[in-house]
């Protein structure tokens, strides 16, 4: 409680670091996985290979991922969101096709024998018949951003993790404990925002 | 300018299916003729309208609208140019029916005005008060009424061929005699072509100019009606005329 009085500046300003870290990446991860979508959806053979390949890529621990990423890219905020980014592909092409395979094929049909074009269907039919699905997955991928959004402070990224790794480094249970307690907030905090979304969406079953 | 819908020797098998669903499919239908098609579950009948608007590709053979191979034509054109009435219906669930109506005309780029007017024609026609239905979704409508919308947006654009796969099946027999008389009405005023699926030999026999009979991916008899219940191609046809006089001898009991 006394770091907190202390130092809730410090603390404050760590967390809308952190918060604009994870906004950063996760717009932009939105904006990659929503190309990446689409093409998928146009060329169905690419998709499972996508997949497979992001899973591996998701497999790679943080750390290894930035050592691969420090020569190329520096130390720095932008390796950081480019790591973040690379993570998320996975978690959000995978629910955003699990959102579009859900929809009705005779609906998707329909579409396409009144002469709709794939893309169309996509955008017109698709998409907003998967919404929640899709809403879904971007909650998964935005709690999983904050958290790792942590590892990104060992590459002079800041946010909340300069803060956990101070404390690891001197041994100062505060700062590891209202580090930690920030980051699950902030991520508790955005999951509602998009939880209250998701709920507004209507679900169109007949 | 050729015939409306010609096949020419085509042949369909799905992966891992037995044998085709689409057996050396030969046929002929000119402009203006109004083909109903009969046949038992799994014969082939959706197949063969599905590979009229390319939603399925034959294996083998060729298939012509008005002349033009259509595996040679832009396919998003041809399927505009086709009504298209599904057997799951189909309808978009998050527009309303309005706007269901209106997807080909909007497709087609009409002026809104056009398009109003026309949805508003089509939901009279149907039988659904367009004050009332119009901005209804069609979670909330009753499945008869669904599967008239679904006819309705076959038609907005016009469509010189039609194809209809169990269009009248969740209607009741009121509602589905005023619709068959509509059609019959429509497709004379209007030259149409018409390919139209149903389980109801009654109805096939009664709306179909000329009435095509499946079975096992193959057209066992394409004549007109009078003729299939005169000259039965073969023993699957004979019965189907057989049910049907049975169900007439039912009603006579009554009498
Ligand atoms: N997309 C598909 N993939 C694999 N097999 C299919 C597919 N569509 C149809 N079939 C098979 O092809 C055959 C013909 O099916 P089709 O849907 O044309 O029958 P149908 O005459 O329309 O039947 P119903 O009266 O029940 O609608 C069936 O054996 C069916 O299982
Ligand atoms: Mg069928």
């Amino acid at each position: 409680m006394e770091y907190l009085v202390n130092y809730y500046d410090k603390l404050l300003g760590a967390a809308a670091e952190h918060l604009q870290i994870v906004l950063v990446s996760m717009a932009l991860s939105l904006a990659a996985a929503m190309i990446l979508t689409v093409l998928c959806d146009m060329v169905p053979l690419i998709s499972g290979v996508m997949l497979g390949f992001l899973s591996v890529v998701y497999s790679v621990p943080s750390l290894a991922m930035l050592a691969v990423l420090i020569p190329v890219t520096g130390l720095g905020r932008t390796t950081a969101i480019i790591v973040l980014i690379i993570y998320n592909q996975y978690l959000l092409l995978r629910n955003f096709l699990a959102g579009l395979d859900g929809v009705d094929g005779g609906v998707v049909e329909a579409a396409a024998g009144l002469g709709m074009s794939p893309f169309q269907i996509l955008v017109k039919i698709k998409f907003p018949l998967s919404k929640r699905a899709m809403i879904a997955g971007i909650r998964i991928a935005l709690v999983s951003t904050v958290s790792i959004a942590t590892i990104a402070a060992s590459i002079n990224a800041g946010g909340l993790g300069t803060i956990l790794f101070d404390g690891l480094r001197t041994m100062n249970a505060s700062k590891i404990l209202w580090g930690s307690i920030l980051s699950a907030l902030l991520a508790i905090l955005l999951d509602w925002i998009l939880g209250v979304a998701e709920k507004r969406q209507k679900s169109y079953s007949l | 300018m050729g015939h409306a819908i010609e096949f020419q020797d085509v042949t369909k098998t799905f992966r891992g299916a037995g044998r085709p669903a689409a057996d050396h499919v030969d046929f002929v239908v000119e402009k203006g003729e109004f083909i109903t098609i009969l046949g038992s579950s799994g014969c082939g009948k959706t197949t063969l309208l599905k590979m009229v608007n390319r939603l399925y590709e034959p294996d083998s053979g060729k298939i012509t609208l008005f002349g033009t191979d259509i595996s040679t034509m832009d396919v998003v054109k041809v399927r505009r140019g086709i009504g298209y009435v599904i057997q799951q219906i189909g309808l978009f669930p998050h527009f309303t029916v309005g706007e269901n109506i209106a997807v080909v005309p909007k497709l087609l780029k009409w002026e809104k005005e056009e398009t109003d007017a026309r949805v508003e024609e089509l939901m009279n026609l149907i039988g659904l008060e367009p004050e009332e239905y119009k901005n209804r979704y069609p979670a909330q409508l009753s499945g008869g009424q669904q599967q008239r919308v679904g006819l309705a947006r076959a038609l907005a654009a016009d469509p010189k061929i039609l194809l209809m796969d169990e269009p009248f099946g969740a209607i009741d027999s009121i509602t589905r005699m005023k619709l068959q008389d509509e059609l019959v009405a429509l497709h004379g005023g209007m030259g149409k072509t018409i390919l139209f699926v149903t389980h109801d030999i009654e109805e096939a026999l009664k709306m179909g100019t000329r009435v095509m009979i499946m079975n096992d991916g193959r057209i066992v008899q394409f004549d007109a009606p009078e003729n299939i219940i005169r000259n039965p191609a073969d023993g699957f046809v004979k019965s189907l005329v057989e049910s049907a006089k049975a169900k007439e001898q039912f009603w006579e009991r009554f009498q």
